[in-house]
């Protein structure tokens, strides 16, 4: 499968996982990686190339923090702008059609802080909705969603674990070994039970 | 005059040719001074009347290699390095020189020589050891620090050394009244302290008030060669004060160089010394080298090969163990204690010293030299021994990750408006830019403001090399005048393949000369302020900010793949105006944005206007909304 990685993180400290989810992702070879705030620091996105990225990959990765419930504004932008009428969706275009949507996303509250009686009132997947929706108005798959809740401290061994299972997760799916289409039917993609596809 | 253009021709002829084939076999330029020397000895009977002149007139190399070294001694760096500097390099010249001079006497030599020969021991070659470390590329990891402090402390401690010799000869022999008594001795000896320390007292506040506004005046006038004669004239004046009042010109130099060390016109100072230092050290190792009796290497041959190796072994065993000591890891410890292991230029000038005051004989001079020579003819040995050394630890599993060099450092050339906005933005993200400007008033106003900057054309060379050209990560080109920055980009992206250079172009056409020259990002200088302007105006007109942003981000966007477009166009050589494709180009980038003129804005509007599109349903979900409806 051809990966591409849109990874979205405005405060990108030496401390933060993301920033060390993203260099696990660089270090799988084969795959595209995209520091969305590097290339725009300006908020100018370039439109053809980001739909070229798109037309020339398999599954797209999207990878940021949880800001507010959704994404960071860099990304919102990147909704906006690359997924046009016409390339996206739309009865003359829809060019995005059959691919894969992967959210990999940490949040700041615990796990039992997403749940009807926890302080966020609401699971994490309906706070995805919007994002699932919109990778299903392109006729893209959305995959169930790669998590870590209480992503506060880099050194805590849930972290680090999260770090090392996002690296392999790639890989997998680089390489082929994960059954994506027996995915979409889970809950959410655990680095434990990941459905990894017999060796052929 | 016939004479002494034989002497000019012989000497000069010998270095080059002699220091361009040792720096070749990668020796370094004394090896092939001394080489010079040996050759050109015997044709020029060095021993006869012409050399002693010759001699006198080459140890002002020394002076001004002094002078240097004391330009480049930054208090701070000294606090920074103190542990270092007093543990390692004290421990270091002590215990050689307690070790050798042990060895000596029991070897049968006097106390004296056995103590002369320790300090000649003790000091290695600053000059091919931060060569080599430099060219490496070793200089800022561990290793190098620490042997960079211990160079630094031995400089220091010539000064001490070069003190006592005197008093070493007054032991052995009747003092040498060869140079004659001088007014000095005829004083009294409460006289003759107070105007020595009146002496130094007066150079130091020479150097620190009156030094400024003279060199000032002299940089207004304009005329360099006047500077540099005036760099030269501190140097000949202290020698000549220092050694009036008794004491080693060398001492006054150093010392003169600490108080000019922090002056705004270091690096002018330092680029009109440096030639001449070079020079006449050069001419200092090529006495040394004349003075060397090939007679004696045939006969003593087995001596000299003892003594060098006993000389690098007692260093390697007084340095690793130090090293260990002072926690360095194993890597960096072998660098230090490897790259220390020859003696230096300074031994050589403490030799010469002894042979004058007769402590030494001249066998034992020649002996030494040699020893010396082998010594530092070997040393590119030890570094290849070191990185062998390295990958064998390497292999072991440990890591080199600390030994590698620290964040690089920022050029900014030119210190006008534009300059100084650049360097501003620097300073506030914790950045120390070197700055250079040519325009002495303004770089003494900067000081003012805390700003590290220097006096001196930035287009010069040399004084780009002394600013770090060589190891620098970026350089800012913004000086005004438009060929100069042509010129010092092409010498940056030659001195340095890998810097990143940020250039201030005048115009479109400047531009491309700067592109073709190598500069990685270019800003015309005046294109963000007018666009800036535009902005402003399109508001006051009504349009929404937001708007307006947009469409500024598209114009900009397309004049500068204009530019790019038409660089590949541009030759350099042929004038634009009889460049058609530059011409038709030029009508081709301007197309859109002189369509939007017009008011023919399809084009440009057509880019400002992408994305922002709201979703609609297409006709399979309206057809199942209608489904689920019915």
């Amino acid at each position: 499968m051809r990966v591409l990685v849109l990874f979205a993180h405005p405060a990108q400290r030496k401390s933060s996982i993301n920033r060390a989810m993203a260099d696990a992702a660089r270090r799988v070879g084969g795959l595209t990686f995209v520091d969305l705030y590097e290339e725009y620091p300006r908020f100018q996105i370039n439109i053809d190339r980001e739909q070229e990225r798109l037309l020339d990959h398999d599954v797209i990765v999207f990878q940021f923090p949880i800001y507010w419930y959704s994404t960071p504004s860099l990304l919102k932008e990147w909704q906006d702008l690359v997924l046009e009428y016409g390339f996206a969706y739309g009865p003359q275009g829809k060019l995005l059609a059959g691919k894969f949507a992967l959210i990999c996303v940490t949040t700041g509250g615990r796990e039992s802080d997403y749940s009807a009686t926890g302080g966020n009132n609401y699971p994490l997947r309906q706070f995805l909705l919007p994002l699932q929706q919109t990778a299903t108005l392109c006729g893209m798959k959305f995959l169930p969603p790669f998590v870590l809740h209480a992503a506060n401290h880099i050194g805590t061994p849930e972290a680090q674990r999260h770090i090392a299972s996002y690296g392999a997760l790639l890989r997998a799916i680089t390489a082929n070994q994960l059954d994506l289409d027996e995915a979409l039917t889970r809950d959410s993609i655990f680095p434990a039970d990941l459905p990894i596809m017999a060796e052929h | 005059m016939e004479g002494l253009t034989f002497y000019a021709l012989a000497y000069l002829a010998a270095a080059v040719f002699a220091v361009i084939i040792s720096r070749r076999l990668g020796l370094g330029s004394v090896v092939g001074y001394i080489a010079a020397g040996v050759i050109v000895g015997p044709i020029l009977h060095v021993s006869g009347a012409g050399s002693e002149y010759l001699e006198q007139f080459s140890e002002f190399g020394i002076v001004m290699m002094l002078f240097l070294i004391g330009m480049e001694i930054d208090p701070q760096m000294v606090w920074r390095l103190r542990g270092k500097l007093i543990g390692l390099g004290g421990l270091q010249v002590v215990l050689t020189l307690v070790a050798v001079g042990v060895f000596g006497t029991l070897l049968g030599f006097s106390w004296q020589q056995s103590a002369l020969f320790g300090c000649v021991v003790a000091l290695s070659s600053t000059a091919i050891v931060l060569q080599t470390l430099e060219e490496k590329g070793l200089l800022e990891s561990d290793g190098g620090r620490a042997s960079f402090a211990v160079l630094l402390f031995q400089d220091l401690a010539v000064i001490p050394m070069l003190a006592c010799i005197p008093m070493l000869a007054s032991v052995t022999t009747v003092t040498n009244s060869a140079h004659g008594e001088t007014f000095f001795a005829t004083l009294p000896g409460w006289a003759s302290a107070l105007l020595t320390l009146g002496a130094v007292v007066f150079v130091l506040a020479a150097g620190h008030y009156l030094s400024r506004p003279v060199f000032r005046a002299i940089a207004q006038l304009g005329l360099r060669e006047v500077f540099t004669a005036a760099a030269l004239l501190v140097v000949v004046a202290i020698a000549a004060l220092m050694s009036a009042v008794g004491l080693s010109p060398a001492l006054g130099a150093f010392l003169a160089g600490v108080v000019l060390a922090n002056s705004e016109f270091k690096h002018e100072l330092q680029n009109d010394i440096e030639p001449f230092k070079g020079l006449l050290l050069g001419l200092f190792f090529m006495t040394i080298g004349a003075k060397i009796d090939l007679s004696i290497l045939l006969q003593h041959w087995a001596i000299v090969l003892v003594a060098t190796l006993a000389m690098m072994l007692i260093k390697v065993g007084v340095l690793l163990p130090l090293a260990w000591l002072f926690r360095l890891r194993a890597t960096a410890a072998w660098l230090f204690a490897l790259g220390l292991a020859q003696a230096g230029e300074f031994g050589f000038v403490l030799l010469s010293l002894g042979r004058e005051r007769n402590i030494f004989s001249e066998e034992m001079v020649s002996i030494s030299i040699l020893a010396i020579t082998l010594g530092m003819v070997l040393t590119p040995g030890l570094f290849i021994l070191f990185d062998r050394i390295v990958t064998l630890l390497d292999s072991r599993g440990a890591t080199r990750a600390d030994d590698e060099p620290e964040e690089g450092t920022v050029i900014v050339a030119g210190l006008g408006r534009f300059g100084q906005i650049v360097n501003r933005m620097l300073l506030a993200n914790g950045h120390k830019p070197v700055v250079l400007d040519f325009r002495a008033d303004v770089v003494d106003d900067l000081r003012k403001f805390g700003i590290r900057s220097f006096f001196g054309d930035a287009g010069r060379p040399d004084l780009l090399d002394s600013a770090g050209l060589a190891k620098a990560n970026v350089i800012v080109v913004a000086i005004d005048d438009q060929d100069r920055a042509v010129e010092i980009v092409t010498y940056a992206r030659r001195a340095n393949p890998s810097i990143k250079i940020v250039a201030r172009a005048y115009d479109r056409l400047h531009y491309y000369r700067l592109s073709d020259a190598g500069a990685d990002y270019i800003v015309r200088e005046l294109f963000g302020s007018s666009l800036e302007a535009a902005v402003l105006t399109l508001r006051s007109l009504g349009m929404h900010p937001y708007e307006v942003e947009k469409r500024r981000n598209v114009f900009i966007e397309q004049d500068l793949a204009g530019l790019k477009r038409m660089a590949p166009l541009f030759d350099g050589v042929t004038p634009v105006s009889d460049n058609p494709d530059f011409i038709a180009g030029f009508n081709d980038i301007g197309k859109v944005i002189e369509n939007a003129m017009l008011g023919n804005r399809t084009a440009y509007n057509d880019l400002v206007r992408r994305g922002w599109t709201p979703p609609v349903l297409d006709d399979s979900h309206a057809l199942k909304a209608e489904q689920s409806r019915q």
